[in-house]
């Protein structure tokens, strides 16, 4: 704690440097859970555009890819096209509430697992440890002079974030584009330059935040730490230190001489030396703790050399805290997590990835979209009758070459014909071809007997002539003189 | 109130002295980075200021040394589309006009670049997507056609022109003011209007009809036909059928045979290149009154105009 003489100290400087922070080595369940999330969140981004998946000869065969391009997404069975991007809007609005799930039951487990700031920070900090050594040989580093071991050590430790930068960078793009193809372009000059752009971007932000800027990116930057804590609330698990158990602190020797007289805590400073965000947990909740839990483990482990229960510093929602500060007994994890509140939570979830699920299933590959030329609305054809012209697009989303039939129905002795046919050759019904997974763009003429109403609602169909059936209509105007446009 | 600074113990900064209903603002320290992100701009503002054009002067902004202009930018987005497009124009201007049909991608790319010009020459009077304007201008888009409507006949309208003045090849015919000019008095015109509307099919012959249908062929069939099915020859429009420009009515034709309008259209080969007047012309065709190649006798009487012009 400041006092009022600090006024007069470093205060009074408008800028304050960076506080160095140099987490110390520390293993125990937290930890390795966090190696097991790390492991399996970097796996998923470097490997998963090299999944192949066989689509057939129409479509790329690359399980997961946002092909910017030629405006589709594929991932895995599923494809999505640009018409179907609430589908994206779905994920996103289940990403939104998975994160009001995960917050209102295990508080910030978001910034201190899974996310990316802090999976690269984890990383570029064991980077630090495999260089510099472990924490103090880190600190005596630092505040060395420049030796050639100095230089020598900053100067493959700076190889080694560039070198995991560039990864990163590169295994961006390859979301957008077939992966070993543009492995081969990117390497042989071939690339698009915004994909070197990319790349240059994306490897200069994580070296930057990932090698340097830390946990300023939580502290002053990322907007998140400040919404989760107007999402948390009594019963949402909090790193806690249990003051009322650690209290005053004192060393093992101490205690020993006056029994009675403190509290649990040995004030070893094991939980800030271990603290990815240079904070000190003792002085309660605060916003540079991301809830990693590593001063748990640390926190743990003196405990067990001690001889007293772990616990001291655990994971413990407000209400526990109360509860236990007052003498009582916490009620069990599971009562805290399953409650109304994350009930709701869950059951929204699950309901938009189960309707998605099931609209995804009942999808029509085979889309009809008509548009009624509006000038001229009609035309008066020399022998009386009037003609209507639509601008038809045919959605063919399977991946398969088709052949559809377009009719009208609800408009008496219509006949039509798209370009390149002429009214003495007009049907009642016509067969075009569609190309495999793409938009086929025709311009419709309809004709009809002048006799009938200014304006005339009829349907145009269309249906596949193969083994599915299943098609389009659309219910559109026939207008004739008499309409005012 | 700024000598009201102190230590807030809570979070152990110092505040900035100012206080709102027991609310105070602490001072935090910004990171240094932050500072140096401040610089940075700084720095770039620099650059930029030297690089491209920046300060307003009198006569303009300073150049910058890269020598950029949006100006400079269009011109050459523009020459690199020319560039692009290239090909397909030269295709287009290598095939005649009535092989377009059989070229498919090279007759859509004409339409597409026809409908473009269509926007900007010919809306005017056609209106958008050549719904003609009554009483004005014709539509383009029904199957009836003053002078013919097969891709070569509609490009030599628009290239040449109808009745454009002090141009040889032109389109021109000239329809005399049978009232004005008192060749047929004011019964005589209605008996006329009455044999005309017989033949369209818009009246029951009667006894005026019968005396028009002598009037016309003395007076009309010359141009319009002895049954009135007009002549492409001389951009005569068809009388029998349900088409009128100036409209069909008593009054409206009444008023024509008094004094015809005879519409002008200007030639395009002083202003449009014969690329461009060959993708208008295919726009046109496309618009779903397009006829198949003419007729030998058709055909003839086009190309003869041409020679006297020296055009294509």
């Amino acid at each position: 704690m400041a006092s009022p003489d600090d006024l007069t100290g470093e205060h009074g400087s408008l800028y304050a440097a960076r506080k160095g922070v140099y987490p110390k080595k520390v293993d125990g369940p937290f930890r390795r859970f966090k190696w097991a999330i790390m492991a399996v969140t970097l796996a998923i981004y470097y490997g998963t555009p090299w999944i192949r998946w066989d689509r057939g000869p129409h479509a790329p065969d690359q399980a997961v890819l946002v092909d910017l391009a030629n405006r589709r997404f594929y991932m895995f069975q599923i494809e999505i096209w640009p018409h179907e991007f609430y589908y994206v809007a779905g994920l996103l609005i289940m990403a939104g509430i998975g994160l009001f799930l995960v917050t209102s039951a295990v508080g910030r487990a978001w910034c201190g697992y899974a996310c990316p700031q802090t999976v690269w920070t984890d990383l570029f900090q064991h980077v630090d440890r495999l260089i510099d050594g472990d924490r103090n040989a880190q600190i005596r580093l630092a505040n060395g002079p420049w030796t050639a071991e100095k230089i020598a050590k900053r100067t493959v430790k700076y190889a080694i974030y560039l070198t995991v930068a560039f990864w990163t960078g590169g295994a961006w793009i390859m979301y957008f584009a077939d992966a070993p193809t543009l492995t081969h372009d990117f390497w042989t000059g071939q690339a698009e330059p915004v994909a070197y752009v990319t790349v240059a971007v994306l490897t200069a932000t994580t070296f930057v935040l990932g090698g340097f800027l830390r946990e300023q990116v939580c502290i002053y930057m990322c907007p998140w730490p400040r919404i989760q804590t107007a999402m948390m609330d009594e019963k949402s698990l909090l790193v806690t230190y249990k003051d009322w158990r650690g209290e005053p602190r004192g060393s093992v020797k101490k205690a020993e001489k006056n029994p009675g007289a403190f509290g649990d805590c040995v004030d070893c400073n094991q939980c800030v030396a271990v603290c990815p965000t240079g904070i000190d947990i003792r002085e309660g909740p605060q916003i540079g703790c991301i809830t990693c839990a590593l001063c748990i483990d640390a926190c743990d482990s003196v405990m067990a050399q001690v001889g007293r229960p772990r616990g001291l510093i655990d994971y413990c929602t407000l209400d526990d805290a109360a509860t236990e500060k007052a003498g009582g007994v916490a009620p069990p994890i599971r009562k805290t997590l399953f409650r109304p509140r994350t009930l709701v939570y869950f059951g929204l979830w699950g309901a938009i990835g189960l309707a998605m699920l099931f609209t995804l299933g009942q999808r029509t590959r085979l889309d009809l979209a008509v548009q009624h030329e509006r000038s001229p609305l009609y035309v008066q054809l020399s022998d009386g009758a009037i003609r209507n012209n639509y601008t038809l697009k045919l959605r063919n989303m399977e991946l398969r070459p088709r052949r559809v039939e377009i009719s009208v129905r609800g408009l008496p002795e219509a006949r039509l014909w798209i370009d390149g046919g002429s009214r003495e050759t007009a049907r009642q019904s016509l067969h075009m071809p569609l190309a495999p997974d793409s938009v086929t763009s025709a311009r419709l003429f309809v004709v009809a007997p002048g006799d009938g109403p200014a304006r005339q609602d009829f349907a145009i169909a269309v249906r596949a002539l193969d083994d599915d059936p299943r098609g389009d209509r659309e219910i559109i105007q026939f207008d004739r003189p008499g309409t005012e446009p | 109130m700024a000598d009201h600074k102190r230590i807030d113990e809570v979070t152990g900064t110092v505040t900035s002295g100012h206080e709102w209903d027991g609310i105070e603002e602490l001072d935090t320290p910004m990171p240094r980075w932050w500072l140096w992100s401040l610089y940075a701009t700084i720095v770039w503002g620099i650059v930029y200021v030297i690089l491209y054009p920046a300060w307003p002067m009198i006569h303009g902004a300073t150049e910058g040394v890269l020598g950029w202009s949006s100006r400079g930018q269009l011109e050459a987005e523009m020459q690199a589309d020319a560039a692009r497009r290239a090909p397909v124009m030269n295709a287009i201007a290598a095939t005649a006009i009535a092989d377009l049909p059989a070229k498919p991608e090279l007759m859509q790319a004409a339409v597409q670049g026809g409908a473009a010009a269509f926007r900007v020459h010919c809306v005017q009077c056609h209106g958008a997507g050549g719904a003609g304007v009554k009483t004005l201008y014709p539509s383009l888009t029904d199957d009836d056609w003053l002078w013919g409507g097969d891709l070569a006949t509609i490009d030599y309208t628009i290239t040449h022109g109808i009745r454009n003045p002090d141009h040889k090849a032109t389109r021109t015919s000239l329809m005399p003011a049978f009232g004005r000019d008192g060749i047929l008095d004011a019964g005589q015109i209605a008996d006329v209007v009455s044999h005309v509307r017989v033949i369209s099919r818009q009246e029951k012959p009667s006894a005026s009809s019968a005396r028009g249908a002598a009037l016309f062929e003395a007076n009309c069939a010359v141009c319009h036909g002895p049954a009135g099915e007009g002549g492409r020859e001389v951009g005569a429009p068809k009388l029998t059928d349900a088409i009128w420009l100036y409209g069909g009515d008593r009054a409206s034709i009444a008023a024509t045979v008094t004094q015809p309008r005879n519409g002008v259209m200007p030639r395009w080969n002083s202003r449009l290149d014969p690329v461009t007047i060959k993708m208008l012309a295919a726009y046109v065709y496309s618009l779903g009154g397009g006829e198949k190649a003419p007729a030998p006798a058709l055909a003839a009487a086009a190309p003869e105009g041409r020679g006297a012009d020296g055009q294509p």
